[in-house]
């Protein structure tokens, strides 16, 4: 079951968002994460949906949004090079003991801490899947109070 | 109203209610002919009937909350078989939507996986242009239902109507015109195939391509077989034609797909009542797969070579390219295969014995015969359904109206009624069975209000009759919650409703009474007490392949 990152453009209009999570929970298939918001025109969204299946399943997949009257374009960037971020937003406690800790690892991965209080250090950190996991799996011995994170989204590159 | 005009609506099914008394107001001062319904579900179906009689979009209007949930099942048997049709509902206000408002339902959002696409429109100044795109989005590309919500407002408004373009939406491009290259490396698949099968279904009547059709399977010198959804589109009475395919198909059709080296889908979606596993379908076989959707291409069993398009255009297509490359098919090159189609038939052909109880099959050859194979005949679902598939022979397009795809009971009279409506001067039949006739059975009313002559046959078993099949041949005959001794007297019921009900018992009757009802001016209910345990044969029991048939 491989991993796919189909990036849509839609109509913005209301509605438009059900139909794609409708046909996904009405044909069996998952969605493992969805991010929705406007683009440079106002009249089209972009939806990066994150799904497992094999070819076949894919291959449905794409079609069945491509025949939703509000899809305008359907892209399947796996396989094909692109770029991909998270974002997550980490609150974790800030004890004494730990509190340098926490920001050296906050450092080591770029991220930022965007609240604080007495007892907590809110953190902000973009990534990969896997960089996310990879802090996350550093912080959560201090003590990860909440977490919220976006899915992903994701770009296709360029040629060089 | 002026919209309904230009898209060509001469008749709207349906059921008033509050919220739509304004639309019906304006619809009384024009000359589009309205035809009051006695159930919504019976609207949605009628207009369902109407558009595969006509080829045209059947409409049907009904009022908000109850109203407009009534019709979706006919919205989802409509879905399933890609019929045209537009469905308006009558929606509360728009300031009080989402107020759990008196009748108020969120019927966009209930009918979205079940419709091609539907619309709640919010201002009076987007009515037209919606319209316009529901109309365009209902017949074009793989057709299909499409719902509009007009809250009361809306309709209240006024808004200055000014003729509208065809629409152009950047989202909607369905392909009309196949990839060249891919009818070419079909032609090379047919040059090559010694045991060819065409394989053809709704599509083809949907894109009116039986002409063509016919023409390619004659280059071909290949038997056709047909889906439930495409009989018609293969003349029923032409010596290449195999029968229906799939659970209750001829051993002949089922048989020749299980042995063919290229089967050629033409408008078909290989469902699973066709192909039973998938694994073992058309085993020896290389795919040919024209269909104007792409989802259906490799969806359900993998193709060979896809080709997405319009039925007609790639048939004329394969046709020219036939005809360019001069490809000139032995006749003699496909004895062997005939010869051994031929074999299948006279060892299993379509069977039963008349004794001294009336056999539904029995009824229906007689009714072909009557009828010299020229009504148009409608169904319900169940063993009705697959007896009139079997036995009625279909020799042209838009003569055989049954809900295939979500086998809806209730769907033939009123169907019918739209057919009849559509069609006044050709001869309506809805083959029916006790069971299913009574879950719409109010219509009778409507047929007799708007005199439309239907006849409905009902095969009388007193069952609900293919449930009852499968319990006895899977469950032991444990008949739980199929027997339907306490039946009315659909003759008297018939009365009653103004129409002439006539029932026949024995088998000498039969005749009589189809002559009787065929021949009466108005609507006839004719009620044929057949034979309770009759099986429909042959049958392919779920889950396994199509050449494993349980034979009468």
């Amino acid at each position: 079951m491989q991993k796919h990152t189909i990036s849509l453009l839609v109509d913005n209009e209301p509605g438009v968002l059900s139909r794609v999570v409708g046909l996904f929970s009405g044909r069996g298939f998952n969605i493992e994460s969805l991010c929705v918001a406007e683009t440079l025109d106002p009249s089209v969204s972009r939806i990066t949906l994150v799904t497992r299946g094999d070819d076949v399943i894919a291959e449905q997949i794409k079609k069945q949004l491509n025949k939703l009257i509000n899809v305008i374009k359907v892209y399947d960037l796996t396989g094909t090079e692109y770029v991909e971020r998270e974002m997550a937003l980490i609150k974790v406690q800030a004890k004494a003991d730990y509190r340098a800790e926490i920001l050296r690892a906050v450092d080591i991965f770029r991220g930022n801490v965007v609240d604080v209080s007495p007892t907590h250090y809110t953190v902000e950190v973009t990534g990969t899947a896997d960089k996310l996991a990879a802090i996350l799996s550093l912080l959560r011995p201090m003590g990860v109070k909440e977490i919220a994170r976006t899915g992903a989204i994701a770009l296709g590159r360029e040629k060089k | 109203m002026a919209v309904l005009k230009e898209e060509g609506v001469d008749t709207i099914f349906g059921f008033p209610g509050g919220v739509v008394i304004d639309i019906f107001d304006e619809l009384g001062r024009t000359d589009i002919q309205h035809v009051l319904v006695r159930h919504e579900q019976g609207a949605a179906h009628a207009a369902d009937g109407y558009a595969r009689a006509k080829g045209s979009v059947g409409v049907c209007l009904v009022t908000t909350g109850p109203g407009a949930t009534n019709t979706v099942s006919g919205l989802a048997s409509a879905y399933m078989d890609s019929i045209p049709v537009v469905v308006l509902t009558g929606q509360v206000p728009t300031a009080l939507i989402g107020n759990d408002a008196f009748q108020e339902v969120d019927i966009v959002g209930i009918t979205r996986p079940c419709t091609k696409h539907n619309y709640l429109v919010k201002r009076t100044d987007d009515l037209a242009r919606v319209l316009k795109e529901a109309f365009h989005i209902a017949r074009s590309g793989r057709p299909g239902p499409v719902l509009v919500d007009l809250p009361k407002d809306v309709t209240q408004g006024k808004a200055r109507y000014k003729p509208l373009p065809e629409p152009r939406m950047p989202s909607y491009n369905p392909t009309y015109n196949p990839n060249i290259k891919q009818l070419r490396r079909a032609i090379d698949l047919i040059k090559e195939a010694e045991r060819p099968v065409v394989f053809s279904g709704g599509g083809v009547i949907l894109s009116e391509a039986s002409k063509e059709l016919t023409e390619f399977a004659r280059k071909l010198h290949a038997p056709v077989t047909a889906s439930l959804m495409g009989l018609g589109s293969f003349p029923g009475s032409d010596p290449l034609w195999l029968g229906m395919p799939g659970m209750h198909g001829t051993y002949r059709a089922n048989m020749a797909i299980g042995a063919c080296d290229l089967l050629i889908g033409i408008g078909v979606r290989f469902d699973d009542r066709v192909t039973g596993t998938v694994e073992t379908f058309a085993p020896n076989a290389k795919i040919i797969h024209i269909d104007i959707d792409p989802t259906s291409i490799s969806k359900n069993i993998p193709v060979t070579i896809p080709i997405v398009g319009d039925c007609k255009i790639a048939l004329k297509g394969l046709n020219r390219l036939l005809r360019e490359e001069s490809v000139k098919i032995d006749k003699k090159s496909r004895k062997l295969w005939f010869d051994q189609i031929e074999k299948w038939k006279s060892t299993q052909p379509l069977r039963y014995e008349q004794g001294d109880v009336i056999k539904p099959q029995y009824v229906i050859e007689k009714l072909y015969e009557l009828t010299k194979g020229k009504a148009i005949i409608t169904t319900e679902v169940g063993q009705n359904q697959m007896w009139a598939a079997q036995y009625y022979h279909f020799d042209r397009p838009n003569c055989f109206i049954t809900s295939g795809g979500l086998g809806c009971m209730g769907f033939g009279l009123p169907a019918a009624i739209g057919a009849q409506v559509a069609c006044p001067d050709k001869l309506v039949v809805d083959v029916a069975g006790d069971g299913s006739i009574q879950m719409n059975i109010q219509e009778l009313a409507t047929a007799v209000q708007y005199r439309l002559p239907v006849k409905v046959v009902i095969l009388n078993n007193r069952y609900l009759g293919m449930v009852r099949q499968w319990q006895e041949l899977f469950y032991e005959k444990r008949y739980t919650a199929t027997d339907l001794e306490q039946g009315p007297d659909f003759a008297k019921l018939a009365e009653a409703y103004g129409a002439v009900g006539l029932k026949a018992t024995k088998p000498q009757e039969v005749v009589s009474v189809l002559k009787q009802g065929l021949e009466s001016p108005g609507p006839a209910m004719m009620d044929f007490w057949v034979a309770r345990e009759e099986c429909v044969y042959p049958m392919v029991p779920a889950g396994a392949s199509i050449t494993e048939m349980l034979l009468a």
